[in-house]
């Protein structure tokens, strides 16, 4: 059973008619998701790779039984976007979009929760699961390969590099979830790490983190009092100067806090190994397989 | 993006938030109506400055307009002074600290206050720092405020007053999309007024375009990154003498270290995101080239951006725009093989991985 998305779920598309929206579907159903609507206001009627699109979440909701959502549509109706899924019954939520500014995330992530739902990102690449044909997201198809390595990570091609190294060397994935580069983001480690640890078809767990914030401090702790499965990291950003945002939004050392330094103590003490370049990770692994 | 102190003051204002009474000063002229003693402040968007030198008394009108050509002149951490706060001086009967900013673990507000105003927050200890988490949904509520001020042993004027103040700064927070608001010193006066002797304020640049008040100086950035901001790309210029482009902020962190490694030192870092729109290829390579980089480190992974595409795309930049210094590249990923002849016709130097990569550009770039 792989984790957040598998055979039974059943994808809209917010910002579908959009030339991302358009090629993603395109790419989504080739991988074998089953993606039943897209959601575009005004564009009702209108069909993206035979896909019907409908004017609201509840629309598509009501006539396809769509339980995921892909949110593709510009940073400034995100937040809308995201109120409206959740509305509608959509149990997971994936957001795409990037430039979000964090008090709209922060209001989304919360009524997540409140609806008891799950939700991926902002600013992240989405999930891809090679053993189950199911991908909820924008991740190259190309690099994946079915097998037993979860992946979680705050990176976008940082994180396809280290799959697309794994696959190389035959090491398969069982899922690949990108969490976001966010300082605001609605799955962390720790989430990841316990969807990985109940998964049966993952037997080891890479996690690629980066500076800011204390998401890989919060992890290391928790690795050491609940995860039995075999941990394996890489942390970007130990050359990164104070201060400076790094690409991502999330990607800070402010006020002390978020170093790579404070990171991969924390992981070292967890006995969670790392890597020195991205794809050494691949030769930890493969040691381990 | 970092307000200046007196930029923090207006707001704070707008929120009914005391501060002493003060004006921007550019210039001598500016300062005869004043009442003395007054304060003048260097305004720059980098912490340290009292240490500086940048925080001055002026006693009278002679001694203030020679404290003010002083710090007019002056340069604190590479930012130059170009403004002045004059405030007038406010018996000082206790300070505070205040502060709300973003938990990202717990994706919540977080309210901090301490008895200890007036020092760097990191130097007092953590016993002495009392925290409130402000859900979003219920915002800042009495209870909060109480659980706050009981500890800090006020009189009930002062408490009522404080409670205002906080729960004022909370909406703040909120209103303008803060990443941060931080009043150290908030002090009582001697007189048992409240009053905001500083101010750091961030604002979330995600959210700027709904705030049309506040107008984006970007101070802190060089001209450079200015220029880069305007085009939309990600562009930091940093210490060393090696321009790195690549695509995704990951992959660009991870590419630094990697020189790091090799003792190599990045001078720029430029992550073209998940483009391989041609005219975003050449934007970069020209912001690059106006960086002067003694060697220009590609770093690129194809996924939905195909690497032949970037590839074909580079190698017209270079030939276009005469970039002259020697680029290493390492591209791997989707049509990583026809890349590769690409950029070798270029006649760049095409490494097999990472490490090589950067190991390279050390060398060349340390030569």
């Amino acid at each position: 059973m792989p984790i957040f998305v598998d055979k039974k779920t059943k994808v809209m598309v917010q910002g579908a008619t959009g030339h991302q929206g358009q090629f993603h579907i395109g790419e989504m159903i080739h991988f074998g998701t089953r993606v039943v609507a897209g959601v575009t206001p005004g564009k009702s009627g209108e069909t993206v790779y035979g896909v019907p699109v409908f004017n609201s979440a509840r629309d598509a909701v009501t006539e396809t039984q769509a339980n995921t959502t892909l949110v593709l549509v510009p940073a400034r109706f995100a937040k809308d976007a995201v109120f409206e899924a959740l509305d509608a019954g959509i149990q997971t939520v994936v957001v795409i979009t990037e430039n979000i500014p964090f008090h709209d995330a922060m209001e989304f992530v919360h009524y997540t929760k409140y609806k008891g739902a799950v939700l991926i990102g902002p600013n992240c690449p989405g999930i891809a699961s090679p053993g189950n044909k199911a991908k909820v997201g924008i991740l190259p198809s190309g690099i994946f390969l079915k097998g037993h390595v979860g992946v979680a990570s705050r990176s976008g091609t940082l994180t396809y590099e280290i799959v697309n190294s794994l696959s190389e060397r035959d090491i398969g994935q069982s899922t690949c979830v990108g969490l976001g580069g966010d300082p605001i983001i609605g799955t962390s480690f720790i989430e990841a790490l316990d969807a990985f640890e109940k998964d049966k078809e993952t037997k080891a767990i890479v996690l690629v983190g980066e500076i800011g914030g204390t998401a890989e401090e919060d992890a290391a702790e928790h690795i050491t009092k609940h995860i039995s499965k075999p941990v394996f990291a890489f942390i970007a950003g130990r050359t990164a100067p104070p201060g400076k945002r790094m690409g991502h939004a999330g990607a800070i050392i402010a006020r002390g806090k978020g170093t790579a330094e404070s990171k991969i103590k924390a992981f070292e003490k967890a006995d969670v190994k790392l890597a020195k370049f991205p794809t050494d990770i691949a030769d930890l692994v493969e040691k381990f397989v | 993006m970092k307000l200046f102190e007196y930029q923090g003051k207006q707001l704070f204002e707008k929120y009914s938030i005391s501060v002493p009474k003060g004006k921007i000063v550019e210039k001598e002229s500016e300062l005869s109506d004043f009442v003395f003693p007054c304060i003048l402040k260097a305004q720059v968007l980098i912490g340290g400055r009292g240490k500086a030198g940048g925080i001055k008394t002026g006693e009278n009108i002679n001694d203030a307009k020679e404290k003010l050509s002083q710090i007019l002149q002056m340069s604190i951490k590479g930012f130059p002074v170009k403004k002045v706060l004059v405030e007038e001086k406010v018996r000082i009967k206790k300070e505070l600290y205040l502060s709300i900013t973003l938990d990202r673990s717990k994706r919540m507000p977080l309210l901090m206050m301490s008895g200890e105003g007036g020092m760097d927050i990191e130097s007092v200890s953590d016993n002495l720092i009392f925290k409130e988490w402000i859900h979003p949904f219920i915002g800042i509520q009495p209870f909060h405020i109480k659980n706050i001020l009981s500890k800090l042993k006020l009189g009930k004027d002062e408490e009522k007053e404080l409670g205002q103040v906080i729960s004022n700064i909370y909406k703040l927070f909120r209103n303008y999309d803060c990443e941060l608001v931080e009043i150290n010193p908030l002090i009582i006066s001697n007189e048992g007024k409240i009053f905001a002797l500083d101010s750091k304020v961030i604002i979330n640049d995600d959210a700027l375009y709904r705030h049309s008040d506040i107008i984006a100086e970007n101070e802190e950035l060089t001209s450079l990154e200015k220029e880069a901001k305007e085009k939309g790309i990600v562009f930091i210029q940093l210490e060393g003498n090696i321009g790195v482009i690549a695509n995704g902020a990951g992959l660009t962190m991870a590419t630094l270290d990697a020189l790091t490694h090799y003792e190599g030192k990045a001078g720029v870092f430029l992550d073209l995101g998940g483009t391989d729109d041609p005219e975003k290829v050449k934007q970069a390579f020209q912001l690059m080239k106006k960086a002067k980089p003694k060697v220009i480190l590609l770093n690129l992974f194809g996924g939905i951006t195909k690497c032949d595409t970037v590839a074909k795309g580079v190698s017209a930049v270079i030939s276009s725009e005469g970039i002259d210094c020697p680029i290493i590249t390492r591209i791997k990923g989707c049509n990583e093989g026809v890349a590769k002849d690409i950029l070798k016709d270029a006649g760049l130097f095409t490494a097999e991985s990472l490490q090589d990569a950067a190991k390279k550009s050390s060398e060349m770039a340390g030569r």
